[in-house]
């Protein structure tokens, strides 16, 4: 039983996407992404180190080649300060598919919704490709959606907090609602998350803190590969009703 | 006669000085870096990385030399 998603005509079978930051090592951040079975990596845009060049870099370790590199825009405040970050990651890596967020503050780095939006709409007619960060708001995303967001990616939780889904509504009501792919982008901390956001029906579920900060980062990311697909196989499976009193399993005639 | 002060550009916020008539191509290959492996915009506009041999750096340049970094 083949299970795929498609965003902008690329089709991929994980439905996890997984960050490369904060990891130990590059081996460390390897084999995490081995585990996790990830065939998306978000990757942030840089400044090169002109002082010292020859230090080991990421491409060295995740080919770009084998892992699609999902470029982001982390640190970015404007619009234009994404924009011009993405055009960069264009010329670097040749692709169209990249990840925009435009962060409103630094404390909560939730999503400027202003920005956000302003910046798809540049982006998606210079030819990209945007899946969007953005708040877990039904009006926001199919705004997101009209402006050229190719997915949008509701936040669970506030990135790096690892509070799990918070709003299970909203997120719901995104799904219902989008016609383009739905990612829960930030607040997964343990597998559990990610098997809720999957069993909300999300087509797919981003990480990066919860497993790079995990004790065993591997184990981590092969238990949010499994949960991952735990939860996309309960949502298709269809759960059963909800009751309010209980209801027994075995037969009550024939009771000796 | 003074020897040839070269043109001043700015890399990544450093002040830097390159010889005259070099290309961006050369400029990177000095620094150090893998063409493939980086983008470079000058005075706020992307250079195609299929034009790197042909663009010349001037004096007052202003670049921004990036790659990928691990990020989430």
């Amino acid at each position: 039983m083949t299970d795929s998603w498609t965003v902008a005509g690329h089709t991929f079978r994980s439905r996890l996407i997984v960050g490369t930051g904060k990891y130990k090592d590059f081996e460390q951040n390897a084999a995490a992404l081995e585990a996790s079975g990830a065939e998306i990596v978000t990757v942030a845009v840089r400044r090169v180190n002109v002082s010292d060049p020859s230090k080991p870099v990421l491409q060295d370790y995740i080919d770009p080649k084998k892992v699609t590199y999902l470029p982001n825009t982390a640190g970015c405040f404007t619009a234009d300060e994404a924009i011009r970050t993405l055009r960069l990651a264009r010329e670097a890596g040749g692709w169209d598919l990249v990840k925009l967020e435009v962060l409103g503050e630094a404390k909560t780095l939730y999503p400027d919704m202003r920005e956000t939006l302003k910046a798809t709409e540049v982006l998606a007619k210079e030819g990209f490709k945007p899946m969007v960060y953005c708040v877990d708001d039904p009006i926001a995303a199919k705004q997101l959606e009209e402006s050229g967001a190719v997915a949008v990616m509701p936040l669970g939780a506030p990135i790096g907090s690892g509070l799990g889904i918070q709003n299970r509504v909203t997120i719901r009501l995104i799904v219902e609602g989008a016609k383009v792919p739905v990612l829960v982008d930030a607040g997964v901390g343990a597998a559990s998350d990610a098997a809720v956001a999957m069993e909300l029906g999300c087509d797919g579920v981003l990480m990066n803190t919860a497993i790079a900060e995990a004790k065993d980062p591997v184990r981590m990311a092969r238990a949010m590969k499994l949960a991952v697909e735990a939860g996309r196989d309960s949502y298709l499976a269809g759960r059963m009703a909800k009751r309010r009193y209980a209801d027994p399993s075995s037969p009550l005639a024939g009771l000796i | 006669m003074t020897q040839d002060p070269g043109k001043g550009v700015m890399i990544n916020g450093e002040h830097r000085r390159v010889a005259e008539g070099t290309s961006i191509a050369q400029m990177i290959a000095d620094i150090g870096l893998d063409p493939a492996k980086v983008a470079v915009e000058r005075n706020l506009e992307i250079v195609p990385r299929s034009t790197f041999g042909e663009v010349m750096v001037e004096d007052g340049d202003e670049f921004e030399i990036v790659h990928f970094v691990g990020g989430g």
